[in-house]
């Protein structure tokens, strides 16, 4: 079964995000960028289902900038096989909808025919979590988001969820759709031979019109800005003086 | 114009606090119809045609609409659809799995933990865990979202609206529920509670974790925990308080031996009233805290407990 694991560039998430001064977004010239943490945790559990004689082959895709190459070859030196990059923007500041992400991973399906999809839950720029879901109703196929066990068998796959109050189990048909959350696994680091080995792996590159998408915005961006600070209050010496000020002065005991 | 309100219904169950804050933030929208989907929630349908500003309830009584499948769930909803300006739900973990598949049938964009709705089409959403707040405005002929509830107070009881029964599209054969594992619990849920208990990595193991607990159950509060506490396995990730976890916004947030990453005051800086207790007078949380109280948690925690 092929496996196809769509990977997506973000600020990493080490750094400070810094709004711009005149509103129209968050500063990500000259910083430094990196596979979105969910989608690395997709690519480990498809090598992981590879290792185990599921998989017979591993695709990742990247939808964005030229510069994704990098986040594409990252995953490759982690253990995917090959690398499709679909170019649709030239700035990096465009952030490319989940909806027109989710068409052109939909015509990628169509052209690689994977049994399985398993991708990120969100990416943590735009924090939508929306591209599986929408990549799933595309297709016409069973979604299983925010996976934290899976295993495949057969025609059907079993996937643990995480949801509020706890977690729940569920089955899916194959070809499915997966998003996948913290605890499914620790993705693995790429090892200084795998990186080289990598550079030599075939990365395929397009753009959003070989696949017909039209990737412009349904969105319209009117301002982005800094969220409302919030003061320090003060310290207090001892519990007995914080108990107090949170009867008296607060009034919240 | 009209909003078709997506309910969350967890075994029969109306999640009323979630619903009752997500009416308040879409009041401005419209006529608002409330949707209850699932064999068996006939009580939870009666329940949300009495919460106020509601003029409609819709209850799908089918079996394939329990558990909050996504498949069935989101044909029953598209097959509503073209009644509506506006289709919206709970920033829940079961209206995250269901409404972006909504928003692709239809083709339209989705927009997720909506906190504010200016106009019609108007919407304010956190984007990069909480560092910014992005106002986006919608061209699409039905706009479809999410609500992040702890930015809203909850709308009250009183209500009557009509009750109609619909049917709708099942999506055959794709996915089947097998178990739901939610830790029975007698403490407040987490989203809605008044006051929240959580713990960090100070807290050092999942046993000392007990600490944490038992001042939550003094205090009648829910108990959270940071990312890097669930990370540590110290505890279990649907406590977990943060972007990646709850967004909690309580009266009183209590927050024991927790650093305060930016990812985790992403999900409980609107609390009211916030305190810190923490060994390391550096820790970033103290730059937000109402309290803060520079301790070893291993003595406050339960002098606290005692003493409250």
């Amino acid at each position: 079964m092929k496996v196809l694991v769509p990977v997506k560039r973000v600020i990493d998430y080490n750094v400070k995000v810094r709004v711009k001064a005149d509103g129209s977004g968050v500063d990500l010239a000259n910083v430094k960028m990196s596979m979105n943490p969910f989608d690395e945790i997709a690519v480990e559990e498809a090598i992981r289902l590879k290792e185990k004689g599921v998989a017979s082959e591993i695709v990742v895709v990247s939808i964005g900038v030229k510069q994704a190459q990098e986040t594409l070859r990252t995953a490759l030196a982690m253990g995917a096989d090959r690398a499709i990059l679909i170019e649709a923007a030239s700035d990096v500041h465009t952030d490319i909808e989940p909806l027109a992400v989710a068409k052109l991973l939909a015509a990628v399906v169509g052209a690689e025919a994977p049994g399985l999809v398993l991708a990120g839950k969100q990416a943590i720029d735009n924090d939508m979590n929306a591209t599986g879901q929408m990549l799933s109703a595309l297709l016409g196929w069973s979604q299983a988001t925010f996976a934290s066990e899976l295993s495949v068998a057969g025609d059907s796959a079993t996937v643990t969820r995480e949801v509020d109050g706890g977690l729940q189990t569920i089955t899916v048909k194959l070809p499915a759709v997966v998003t996948v959350d913290l605890r499914l696994n620790e993705p693995r680091y790429a090892s200084l031979p795998n990186i080289m080995k990598a550079k030599k792996k075939p990365l395929e590159e397009k753009t959003a019109a070989d696949y017909g998408v039209d990737v412009t915005p349904r969105l319209t961006v009117v301002k982005t800005s800094e969220p409302a600070g919030r003061k320090a209050g003060v310290k207090v010496a001892s519990v007995d003086e914080l108990i107090a000020k949170l009867k008296d002065e607060a009034g919240v005991l | 114009m009209a909003v078709l309100l997506l309910a969350d219904v967890n075994g029969g169950q109306l999640a009323t606090d979630s619903v009752a804050k997500t009416l308040t933030a879409v009041a401005g929208l419209g006529e608002i119809h409330v949707l209850v989907a699932g064999q068996g929630g006939d009580a939870a349908a009666a329940e949300a045609a009495g919460l106020a500003g509601v003029s409609k309830v819709l209850f799908a009584d089918g079996h394939d609409y329990c558990h909050g499948m996504a498949e069935a769930t989101a044909a029953l909803v598209v097959g509503l659809a073209s009644s509506y300006t506006h289709i919206c739900a709970p920033a829940t973990a079961a209206a995250k799995n269901v409404l972006p598949r909504v928003a692709a049938l239809l083709d339209v964009m989705v927009l997720s933990d909506v906190t504010a709705v200016i106009d019609s089409e108007t919407f304010e959403r956190p984007i990069y865990a909480g560092n910014a707040i992005q106002t986006v405005k919608s061209g699409d002929k039905v706009k479809v979202f999410t609500v992040r509830t702890a930015a809203f107070a909850a709308a009250g009881t009183g209500g009557a609206a009509a009750l109609e029964k619909v049917t709708g599209a099942t999506a055959e054969g794709l996915s089947s529920w097998v178990e739901d594992k939610v830790a029975a619990s007698d403490r407040p849920e987490l989203t809605s509670a008044k006051i929240v208990v959580s713990g960090g990595r100070g807290v050092g193991s999942e046993a000392d974790f007990a600490l944490i607990e038992a001042l939550a159950d003094k205090l009648g509060a829910a108990v959270g925990a940071s990312r890097a506490a669930v990370d540590s396995g110290f505890a279990p990730n649907d406590w977990q308080v943060g972007q990646t976890g709850k967004v909690v916004a309580p009266a009183l947030y209590v927050a024991i031996g927790i650093s305060g990453a930016i990812q985790h005051l992403a999900g409980m800086k609107d609390s009211k009233v916030i305190v810190a207790i923490n060994k390391d007078e550096e820790a970033p949380i103290f730059q937000i805290a109402d309290y803060g109280l520079v301790a070893d948690l291993f003595q406050a925690v339960p002098e606290m407990t005692q003493k409250v």
